[in-house]
């Protein structure tokens, strides 16, 4: 039935409520497909069993007349959504053999919805990290190779397990977490659709926490409409998580519309950057064309504070982080190193070995920016500067109903090509600044660099406007219809 | 700005993270790279710019001051590396 596992999450959903097919035979062409492809290493754990007994009770509730929206579609989880009694590690060696309790909102809301779960999909350690490469089960390896050649490729990070998964058709669709990027790049990098909602729409509660003031967690999928869907779902107030958005949940699935007659589409000018390759600025001017011929009008934007949106965030965010990550101490759950004396030596002992290097720079770094006599002078500074980056997408707003950009500087690039931190860093250049601002923003696969690899446009929406940001989205898929998939070498 | 071997070494104290001498050596640029660069932060005029607080602003909830989680002892110490008696054990603190 490996017919099966190339449909959408639409086509899914129709063809089992239209009996073509059953949830049965959806699970178990999935599950054959998860175990086949563990050269990947996209999943860490995998949960047939959890994927038949959800589809088992899918089939009955189609007898029964009563389907739910997700009833028949088994997804693939980021490791960093607390399923319980299932391993969540968050890609970290200081999580190892942890199982919740308890579960997640948006995973409670998936299966509520009726989904079932595929398995646990590898990560950056903490979601820190654009190329997978900081996991402690080590990289995912992208489905997509460069043409002519069989050099692994990173699929992006953090959520690179979820990219890969989706794109090499593991699962129809997966969550993912987006603190500054970590949706839309790997989107891009493995050619899928990943959009992050406004920063309140999905609870953060059972997350394992990054930087909470900018963890969003939305959907990946191969289609935008797959991406609506999903985030219906997953999205919703949360009374457990006091910044979760109070407002309904849209119905973003029946209001897609590919036609932008009478929308202004922003073209920020600060993200035209001669660093960045030739194809992918041509892709963006490709991406006004389509969005000119779906009926919107391009006008040239201004986001001054751009350049500053990066140290911005790599101020913010390990601050942040090493707050969130003082948890991890050895005595309420985790890893815990014996054989030192004291007590403090335990902490330290267990800190050492539990992170990863990445993830100590980070901490390290925080705990420097938030240290006494530095606090003004970093933090403060930053979160004056995040306003001024918030105030200039306000503003910009006034004369648009969406922005448009490329998604990430490069295409996909090798695993071990980038060692510089400061160079990973920079993957991010025009994902970070809708996250600094809590703004919506999608990343939709543009068409193929010169080497056969996807690029991603990315579109960027006011506060609470998922709905433009999928309809342009939509607007492009139509227009690039960007069908390859990576040819199977797994 | 820029940080020395000992501020490292503190930092890492701070932190609860154990180094060894050749990883604090290993960071001092790593650190001065990254703090180098985030710096540039001192060039914007944020003369009067309220720092932010809420991203999306909203107001903070109250409920209602009841108690709606306890009695769950064994999940919470479910995961503990060590459980002793219905606690957490730690190694011993006082002599």
């Amino acid at each position: 039935m490996s017919e099966l596992t190339s449909k959408t999450i639409a086509e899914l959903r129709d063809g089992f409520r239209g009996g073509e097919f059953s949830a049965r035979e959806i699970a178990e062409a999935y599950n054959a497909a998860v175990a086949a492809a563990k050269l990947l290493n996209a999943y860490t754990v995998e949960t047939p069993d959890e994927a038949l007994a959800a589809a088992d009770i899918a089939d009955q509730a189609r007898l029964a007349g009563n389907p739910l929206s997700l009833s028949g579609i088994p997804l693939g989880i980021k490791d960093l959504f607390a399923t319980i009694g299932v391993d969540t590690t968050a890609g970290s060696h200081i999580l190892q053999g942890f199982k919740p309790t308890y579960e997640s909102t948006v995973t409670t809301n998936l299966r509520k919805a009726g989904a079932g779960m595929l398995g646990k999909l590898n990560m950056d350690e903490f979601a820190m990290g654009s190329s997978n490469e900081t996991s402690t089960y080590g990289p995912v390896i992208s489905p997509w190779r460069r043409q002519g050649s069989n050099v692994g490729l990173t699929p992006g990070g953090s959520s690179g397990g979820s990219a890969a998964a989706v794109s090499a058709l593991i699962a129809p669709g997966a969550t993912g977490t987006d603190t500054g990027g970590s949706i839309r790049q790997p989107a891009a990098f493995a050619g899928i659709c990943g959009i992050k909602p406004t920063y309140g729409r999905c609870s953060r509660w059972g997350i394992v926490s990054f930087a909470s003031s900018l963890d969003q967690a939305g959907p990946m999928a191969r289609t935008v409409r797959d991406c609506a869907i999903l985030l219906e779902a997953m999205a919703g107030f949360d009374a457990k998580d006091s910044t979760s958005l109070d407002l309904p949940v849209p119905r973003w699935e029946a209001n897609l519309s590919s036609d932008l007659k009478g929308k202004c589409v922003g073209i920020p000018r600060e993200y035209r950057i001669d660093s960045v390759p030739a194809e992918i600025n041509a892709l963006w001017d490709q991406g006004i064309e389509w969005l000119k011929d779906a009926g919107a009008t391009p006008v040239e934007i201004s986001l001054p504070h751009t350049k500053y949106a990066l140290p911005t965030y790599y101020i913010i965010a390990p601050a942040e982080a090493s707050s969130n990550l003082a948890r991890y101490d050895g005595v309420r759950y985790g890893l815990r190193e014996d054989g030192v004396k004291t007590l403090d030596d335990m902490y330290a002992a267990t800190r050492a070995a539990g992170f990863g290097a990445e993830v100590k720079r980070r901490i390290m770094i925080g705990t420097y920016v938030l240290s006494a006599g530095f606090y003004d002078a970093y933090f403060t500074k930053a979160q004056r500067v995040r306003a001024l980056i918030k105030q200039d997408f306000a503003k910009a707003f006034e004369a648009c109903d969406v922005i448009l950009t490329p998604t990430a500087p490069s295409a996909a690039f090798g695993i071990g090509e980038t060692t510089d931190p400061l160079a990973m860093y920079l993957n991010d250049v025009f994902a970070v600044p809708a996250s600094l601002a809590g703004l919506p923003a999608m990343s939709v696969p543009g068409g193929l660099d010169g080497q056969g690899l996807p690029l991603g446009l990315h579109l960027i929406g006011n506060e609470f406007d998922e709905q433009i940001v999928l309809n342009a989205g939509l607007a492009i898929e139509e227009r690039a219809g960007f069908t390859v998939r990576p040819e199977k070498w797994w | 700005m820029s940080v020395s071997p000992e501020q490292v070494r503190h930092i890492a104290k701070l932190a609860r993270i154990a180094m060894s001498d050749a990883e604090l050596e290993r960071l001092v640029p790593e650190l001065n790279a990254i703090i180098g660069w985030v710096e540039q932060l001192a060039e914007v005029n944020t003369d009067g710019v309220e720092p932010l607080t809420a991203v999306i602003e909203q107001k903070l909830r109250l409920r209602d001051d009841q108690v709606t989680d306890g009695n769950i002892r064994d999940d919470v110490l479910a995961n503990a590396p060590e459980a002793q008696h219905g606690f957490f054990a730690v190694p011993k603190v006082i002599e």
